[in-house]
């Protein structure tokens, strides 16, 4: 009993966790937002959330980041409680918002010193610290244009540059790719996994986009009507789904599925069309001797093809829901935040 | 982090950063400056001039004297000086409604969730609104005092440069009660629609039913007891003490004062406190 005692403490020392939530929950009226989301958050991860639309993932953000009050449950950021000592939680996290909320009429740098001022660093150590940013997020050249100017890729990075003024332990991103082109995207992308490995930072962030999800983020949480579907890595998922599929061809006309089956890791054969389709767990090592196998007993291989699971079966395999249902809503999103930026 | 030591003076800084970035867009922007400008000019200009009270008042009949009557009516004997003042408060009127739409583009605009998301106190967040609103209607007062100095306002007899002070910091208690009225109304508001109609609706009926065109001892009954509860009446009596008047009566004038203060204070507590409950959801 008291060693059992002492090393559940050792583990506390250890694993500090740097978000923790309990049964967090969010009604608006009748509408559970957020449904008892439990979750918990190590020091210099990269944690997504990832869902459709509506699935309340912002809703959650918002209550980590101190500006939702949740109706039940409870959450914790390094520590803090986020309803009794928001204050102190918001002295630690740094936020990168969904919305482009940099002021248009003001330049670069007068942007990100306004965010050093909310958070009362003084002058000089301020603008020191918007140059390095703004170095940082590439933006030197162009920190005197007004903001009016920039491009959307330059804008999210402005926004990123705003959230880390106060060099925060913790980041919290919301969509932070949304609308933007396939490069500003891996460019973004490039900031987030650096910002992980030179600072350590831990970072939260949600995401609609299966491959970001799957490219940064070292644990996802499938979050679909305001419930946490599945938590995990994105190579613990992908590999609960069953393995990968192994696509074949012999030139002789014999039937190999037999010989196939008795490969090791190998779950599944089928014939289509004249085609193998082995569904096999780790593709790369079993492939290597179904081909093998093949050999030794005469036959040749014509085609192989190996196709890994992405995350986008397992998202389908979750919530249900294809992609596009998903992408759909998005459409209309990008639309409504069209009217929501109109020029005052 | 060492951010956190420091706080009062870390508030002052948040609260005049938050102020600068509203006075700023304002200050960078010139044209937006005098368009804001063009209407109680054009207000002041053209139906002060086109007003001339003192025209009905017959000049051939003896024992009447025209300057007489003005005075006893408006306080002094130029209805154009009389309006001009009405003219300050109505600028500060529509330069507050702004503060409070003002709040509803940032809440759009996903500002406002960035602001909440830094230490800076709620309470920092609504003040900065209130000041910069203030600060901006206590300049185009200035400017509208020039303006209707150039266009012929006279002085009252007992005028002292120093009373523009007062005039400035009459001002600034009406602007801080109206920018938290105003700011009340929109606190939760997601839309621009409902609350530009709610403040149209207030308004014209505020600037009315106010001494701003008439005296409103002049006025009907029931009219005179909406005017005398209407916290511009007491800004425009104090202002045109201090600048035309040419009998001042201080008793009056200090009745303006401790009741524009009252009133901004209490509306100032109640946008505060509601800042408090209604900012985080």
């Amino acid at each position: 009993m008291r060693v059992r005692k002492q090393t559940s403490n050792e583990r506390e020392v250890k694993n500090v966790n740097v978000i923790e939530a309990n049964d967090l929950t969010k009604r608006f009226g009748k509408l559970v937002a957020v449904d008892h989301v439990s979750f918990s958050i190590e020091e210099g991860e990269i944690f997504g959330f990832l869902g459709p639309n509506g699935a309340g993932k912002t809703t959650t953000i918002n209550m980590l980041i101190t500006i939702l009050k949740p109706t039940e449950g409870k959450a914790s950021v390094l520590g803090f409680d986020i309803t009794k000592q928001d204050n102190n939680v918001r002295n630690v996290i740094g936020v990168v918002p969904q919305e482009y909320t940099a002021d248009e009429d003001l330049t670069g740098l007068e942007n990100v010193l306004l965010c050093a001022d909310l958070y009362g660093i003084p002058r000089d150590v301020a603008k020191e610290r918007a140059m390095d940013l703004l170095k940082f997020v590439e933006l030197t050249d162009f920190k005197d244009k007004k903001v009016q100017t920039y491009s959307g890729g330059m804008r999210r990075r402005l926004e990123l540059a705003c959230g880390l003024i106060n060099r925060p332990k913790v980041l919290f991103l919301d969509e932070p790719t949304l609308g933007l082109d396939v490069q500003t995207r891996a460019a973004t992308w490039d900031y987030i996994r650096k910002l992980k490995k030179e600072f350590g930072m831990t970072l939260f962030m949600t995401t609609h986009y299966l491959e970001e999800a799957d490219a940064l983020c070292d644990r996802v949480a499938i979050i679909d009507h305001g419930k946490i579907i599945v938590i995990g890595s994105p190579g613990e998922l992908k590999h609960n789904l069953g393995g990968d599929l192994i696509t074949l061809t012999i030139k002789e006309n014999d039937d190999v599925s037999g010989l196939i089956q008795k490969v090791e890791h190998v779950k599944e054969v089928r014939k289509e069309d004249g085609a193998y389709r082995v569904k096999a767990e780790f593709g790369e090592i079993t492939t290597p001797f179904i081909i093998e196998a093949l050999r030794k007993k005469g036959y040749t291989v014509t085609r192989l093809s190996l196709t890994e699971p992405t995350l986008n079966e397992v998202y389908l395999e979750y919530t249900g829901r294809s992609i596009r249902d998903a992408e759909e809503s998005r459409e209309s999103f990008a639309a409504q935040r069209m009217m929501r930026r109109r020029p005052r | 982090m060492s951010e956190t030591n420091g706080n009062s003076k870390s508030k002052l800084h948040g609260l005049w950063a938050l102020t600068n970035r509203e006075l700023k867009k304002w200050y960078k922007e010139p044209v937006l400056f005098f368009l804001s400008m063009i209407q109680p000019i054009l207000w002041m200009g053209l139906l002060g001039k086109s007003m001339n009270i003192g025209a009905l008042i017959p000049t051939n009949i003896p024992g009447i004297d025209s300057k007489t009557i003005m005075e006893q009516t408006f306080g002094t004997s130029d209805y154009f000086s009389f309006m001009a003042v009405g003219m300050i408060g109505m600028t500060a009127l529509f330069t507050t409604m702004f503060s409070g739409m003002s709040i509803v583009w940032d809440r759009r605009l996903g500002f406002l969730n960035k602001v909440l998301s830094t230490p800076v106190s709620r309470a920092v967040i609504i003040f900065s609104k209130i000041l910069s609103a203030a600060l901006r209607s206590m300049f185009q007062a200035g400017i509208i005092i020039i303006i209707a100095v150039a266009f012929g306002l006279q002085f009252g007899a007992n005028f002292n440069p120093l009373n523009i002070l007062g005039i400035f910091a009459i001002m600034f208690l009406l602007c801080v009660g109206l920018s938290s009225l105003f700011i009340a109304l929109t606190l939760r508001s997601t839309r621009m629609e409902t609350p530009m109609a709610i403040m149209n609706l207030i308004n014209l009926p505020m600037m009315f039913a106010s001494n701003a065109f008439y005296p409103a001892k002049l006025m009907p009954d029931w009219l005179q007891t909406v005017v005398n509860v209407n916290p511009l009446s007491y800004t425009n009596d104090a202002v045109r003490q201090l600048l035309i008047v040419n009998t001042v009566d201080y008793a009056q004038l200090a009745l303006d004062f401790t009741y524009v203060g009252i009133f901004a204070a209490i509306v100032a507590t109640i946008g505060i406190v509601l800042s408090w409950r209604y900012l985080t959801k």
